[in-house]
């Protein structure tokens, strides 16, 4: 895919500048680009939904809108072996907990995307007693998905987004995610558990 | 009707009957329970399924209305039973050794308003955590987040339940009972589990692969709709029926928006009401066709799915172009439907009508006819007629017990009475029944559509109601058909424009309660025919 | 054909006598450039074989698959081993550490080392002795202590439920697997699997043997399937069920050993299958028509034996994306009392056709 029809978001443009400034060896810039390649190009999401979201993510899979032409389809089952949550559907309090548990049991490097307005800040049911107003104060989003359902291309579009991101990272030096992650824990502890 | 106010007050001469369009019975606790065991054994009475139950809080006092049926004819009653005690513990006497649905309802009741059902084998809560404070459903309930924050350490879990019951001399006793015996080999099944069909969590008791013991868990996607509907509008409460059954967004939007038209005395257009039941069915076609597919992959057949879902995405294309979206559609509103069929409805349609058979047969050839399918399925998870009845499984798992229990037929509404449609029943109960109940369902909602497809009546799709809607005071209830089965509504209005009380009984509730019955001396994979079998949808039933 | 030949000698005369190294040290090399090469073939092999299922899946269910990495979506699966090579390895407390890291190289060890036996060509091949057939049974094996020790030490009772599910499995259907190549070394005579290969040069097992050999190749093709933990038979991994089944709490690359072994074994179960009964890297030969063995003589060994086993393999993934998953008992009783007793019975029958000499 041509790269000019993907400038559209100011957020990935400024890391790639960041990226191109901050300058690199040419040896493990290569091994960056390389690791970054498989990984962007590997994107395995972990079977997670809640509600109607989750239906939409089924429809993802199938022949019509056909994610695997990408390489999503390994949807594993067991948090361990994905890349990223597709937080499709209502996070409520007695939820929390275990989506808290599936996001710390996610192997790094882990990503999380935000499907649906009930996970970007409870939609519809915000006002309830019960609901999480979005999952942002529990683990750390890295795109959001809006649309209540969000449609399957609009799914596509967040995952690719995601798979962009994952192309101006760093595996050696700068700042990586791993760093910024703790801050985030630092600030979200959870009791007994130590990171 | 008469006769039976009458026997009701022969057996109870303390109790009172009123009501809107449902005859509703006001007892007090103490004759409750004689009466409810009356109503249920009396032959001529025979109220043997339970609807549902509402807790009630009229901030003054506290109770539950029992909603019950009689499994032949149509008759609903409503029972009013009013709480005895303090507001700190109301009791009512539990009826669950009369409906065993009634343990699972009760539960329910006692989340959310705190009344204690005396003798209920299992007094926990239902959906909210073990240490969650206060009773959100009542009206003086404290919604403060800082009471219940938002906690990301696990819950509190308990291997005790409580029971409670009035010794002789009327004080109230509550004693612990074990769930699970501590040499049990608990296997925790959920609550993300591919197989649970979304958030629903069991905790399962095994010996080698066989299932001893199965305790539900329900509540992790509780969104306390019925709480969020008595602050909104009544025009606004229409949405949050797309989000519980996603399946069964239209049948539920429909059935809201009759409770609210017969609560106003609005009469809406023939054109609206065949639109209405078309989409109706259109659902259920896309509900029962997503069904077979997430069962079969359940059992591994994963590639049926993907055929499955090609007749869905169809469905879809017609709703989209009617409704503008493709899950939530929000269509069906208070007067009629939000806008006129798209000009290629009646193609689109009769396109898909077509494609129907040939894909029935195809799943035939691929699924039911399959050796191993025949294996996995015939004779796994028998649930008997007088079970589904006791258990209140309603919808195609019920029929496929031999109940005929379409509310299509039973609770005529709408166009349906002029229709020409089989109720499918069939009498062997397992998860073969349910399985081929909700194929041939498919050909009977073919059959309503081509029955509709040409005959849509001109007129306006949208009578003119009040832009502020609002209801007299009195109190509702009503039962229709999802995709899923009997979905009860009840509305009580105080005269404003929100409703004061709006109790929603879906289907999957009770299916959920009926896994542990039907599981036991099953092995581990049966659990997940059986479960899928049943066909339940989890925000459906945490609401 | 000799083009693929791999000449190993001129190796060794290299390292012997050019650069005049001692006889043991000239084996060692040999042996770690025999293995690494082994290494390289296998994994390879395992990247195609991982594309290969996509994108047949893909036409099972009518849809495209992998198409976006590289040509056809070519480098999916390349995309995907270098980012389980980097993806974090969890490491989990109140487990066995030892038996949990032990667990995986069992499990690839076993494939490879089977997979080492397979041959690919007139000679070409790893390791040739006289009881190849029986080391590659024996091997195989070892691959459920590699399961059941990754289903214990996890310390999770979906893995434990999935590892023993799976022990139950293969030693059932290890049972019929063993009986059905005892079927087809009778017709052969030897264990060799060099001499197996060269019997079928006239006409392959499964026409010489008719009735008996075809019934052995169906019981064959599905104790293979089960063996491998595929579908219809993945009940130690059944996703519906057990998540993820015994590998449950693997991650990085541990859990990809787990999944290339499991498309490896797929490859040895077809790779044996053809030797077996489809006459290995022999081309299809029938006696009297020389004209027409004479044209399949133009194809390589290696590639008649590669396109075999792409073949079988082609219907153990079909079986997967067709058949629902049985249940654990029906699985067992399927072995034991459907199985078993028409494999021995079909043995006696091959005994009969041997020593009546009514094969072709």
């Amino acid at each position: 895919m041509p790269y000019g029809e993907w400038k559209d978001n100011e957020y990935i443009e400024k890391l790639v500048q960041e990226l191109r400034d901050s300058g690199t060896n040419v040896v493990v810039g290569s091994l960056d680009k390389l690791i970054n390649w498989g990984r962007s190009n590997s994107v395995w999401p972990l079977t997670f939904a809640t509600s109607c979201c989750g239906i939409e993510f089924v429809s993802l899979g199938a022949a019509r809108f056909d994610m695997a032409r990408f390489g999503w389809e390994v949807a594993r089952s067991s948090p361990r072996q994905a890349d990223f949550m597709m937080v499709a559907g209502t996070i409520v309090h007695r939820m929390v907990p275990v989506f808290r548990r599936l996001y710390d049991q996610l192997a790094e490097p882990k990503y999380v995307i935000a499907c649906g307005s009930c996970a970007i800040s409870g939609g519809p049911f915000r006002k309830s007693y019960h609901v999480a107003k979005g999952i942002e104060d529990i683990v750390p989003v890295d795109v959001f998905v809006p649309g209540c359902p969000p449609r399957p291309e609009a799914m596509i579009y967040g995952i690719m987004q995601l798979s962009r991101k994952m192309k101006v990272e760093r595996f050696f030096g700068g700042v990586n995610r791993q760093e910024k992650l703790k801050d985030f824990l630092a600030a979200h502890p959870v009791e007994g558990v130590e990171d | 009707m008469a006769n039976i106010t009458e026997r009701i007050k022969t057996l109870c001469p303390s109790a009172t009957v009123e009501g809107y369009n449902i005859p509703v019975v006001t007892v007090d606790d103490d004759h409750w329970h004689a009466l409810a065991k009356a109503l249920h054994d009396d032959p001529e009475l025979a109220y043997t399924y339970l609807v549902t139950i509402v807790g009630m809080d009229w901030t003054d006092s506290l109770g539950a209305i029992y909603y019950m049926m009689n499994t032949d004819a149509d008759r609903i009653l409503g029972v009013k039973v009013l709480a005895k005690g303090t507001r700190e513990q109301p009791l009512i006497t539990s009826a669950a050794d009369i409906w065993k649905v009634a343990t699972l309802y009760e539960r329910e009741v006692y989340d959310f308003y705190g009344i204690i059902f005396l003798n209920n084998p299992d007094m926990r809560r239902l959906f909210l955590n073990i240490d969650w404070v206060g009773y959100p459903l009542r009206k003086d309930y404290d919604a403060n987040p800082d009471i219940n924050p938002v906690s990301i350490e696990s819950e509190r879990q308990s291997d005790f339940t409580k029971v409670y019951s009035r010794s002789a001399d009327g004080t109230v006793n509550c004693t612990e009972e074990r769930i699970f015996q501590p040499e049990d080999f608990v296997v925790n099944i959920g609550p993300q589990h591919p197989a649970t069909h979304g958030v629903l969590r069991f905790r399962t008791c095994v010996d080698g692969e066989t299932v001893k013991k199965i305790d539900v868990y329900m509540g992790y996607i509780h969104r306390g709709i019925e709480k969020l509907c008595e602050t909104l509008t009544y025009p606004q409460t229409l949405h949050f029926m797309d989000r519980m059954d996603y399946f069964s967004a239209h049948n539920y939007h429909h059935a809201l928006c009759m409770l609210y038209e017969k609560a106003a005395g609005i009469e809406i257009s023939r054109r609206a009401q065949v639109i209405r039941v078309m989409m109706d069915e259109l659902s259920r076609i896309a509900s029962h066709c997503l069904f077979i597919g997430t069962y079969c992959m359940d059992l591994g057949a994963t590639t049926m799915l993907f055929y499955t879902l090609r007749v869905r995405e169809q469905i879809l294309d017609i709703m989209e172009k009617t409704c503008g979206a493709r899950m939530t559609f929000n269509y069906d509103c208070i007067g009629g439907v939000m806008a006129d069929l798209d000009e290629n409805f009646v193609a689109d349609v009769k396109a898909l009508l077509e494609t129907i058979p040939a894909n029935i047969k195809e799943y035939n050839t691929l699924f039911t006819g399959n050796v191993i399918a025949k294996n996995r399925l015939t004779d796994v998870g028998v649930l008997s007629r007088e079970d589904a009845i006791a258990y209140g499984v309603t919808g195609p798992s019920g029929r496929a017990s031999g109940w005929a229990c379409d509310m299509r037929k039973l609770q005529p509404y709408s166009i349906y009475p002029e229709l020409d449609f089989e109720e499918i029943v069939a009498t062997e109960g397992d998860s073969m029944a349910r399985f081929q109940c909700r194929v041939r369902e498919i050909e009977e909602s073919a059959k309503i559509l081509w029955q509709l497809v040409d005959n849509i009546p001109e007129g306006e799709y949208c009578v003119k109601v009040p832009k502020v809607l609002k209801l007299p005071a009195g109190s509702w209830f009503q039962v229709t058909e999802g995709c899923r089965g009997a979905f009860g509504l009840y509305l009580e209005s105080d005269g404003t424009t929100k409703p004061y009380r709006l109790k929603i009984a879906p289907p999957c509730l009770p299916q959920a309660g009926v896994v542990d019955h039907i599981t036991r001396g099953f092995k581990i994979a049966d659990l997940i025919t059986i479960g899928g079998s049943l066909d339940y949808i989890v925000p459906d039933m945490d609401r | 054909m000799q083009a693929l030949f791999l000449d190993t000698t001129g190796v060794h005369t290299l390292l012997t006598e050019t650069l005049n190294l001692q006889p043991w040290l000239a084996v060692t090399i040999e042996c770690l450039l025999v293995g690494v090469g082994l290494l390289l073939v296998y994994s390879v092999l395992a990247l195609i074989y991982i594309y290969y299922e996509r994108k047949i899946c893909a036409a099972f269910q009518c849809r495209l698959g992998p198409n976006r990495v590289g040509p056809w979506g070519l480098l999916q699966s390349i995309a995907d081993m270098f980012k389980m090579l980097i993806k974090e390895i969890i490491h989990l407390q109140h487990i066995d550490r030892f038996l949990f890291a032990l667990a995986p190289y069992l499990v690839i060890i076993a494939s490879m080392l089977a997979f080492a036996v397979l041959p690919w060509g007139d000679g070409l091949q790893i390791i040739d002795f006289n009881i190849g057939i029986f080391f590659l049974i024996a091997v195989s094996s070892i691959g459920v202590l590699g399961i059941l020790l990754a289903g214990w030490s996890s310390n999770n009772k979906f893995t434990l439920i999935g590892s023993l599910r799976s022990g139950a499995q293969m030693v059932s259907y290890e049972l019929s697997i063993g009986l059905t190549v005892l079927t087809m070394v009778c017709l052969a005579g030897s264990m060799s699997v060099s001499d197996i290969c060269a019997e079928q040069s006239d006409l392959w097992f499964i026409f010489k043997g008719h009735v008996p050999a075809l019934i052995a190749f169906v019981i064959y093709m599905i104790a293979g399937t089960a063996e491998t933990n595929r579908g219809p038979f993945d009940l130690p991994e059944a996703e519906s069920e057990l998540t993820a089944g015994y590998h449950t709490e693997y991650s990085g690359i541990h859990f990809g050993f787990f999944y290339l072994a499991e498309y490896l074994n797929l490859f040895v179960v077809s790779g044996v299958a053809s030797l077996l009964f489809l006459g290995g890297w022999q081309p299809l030969h029938f006696p009297g028509w020389d004209t027409f063995n004479g044209i399949m003589d133009y194809c390589p060994g290696t590639v008649w034996f590669l396109a075999k086993c792409f073949a079988l393999s082609f219907v153990i993934i079909w079986f997967k994306w067709t058949y629902p998953r049985l249940r654990i008992d029906q699985l067992l009783s399927l072995e034991w009392k459907y199985l078993l007793p028409i494999n021995l019975f079909n043995l006696v029958l091959m005994v009969i056709v041997i020593v009546y000499g009514l094969h072709f």
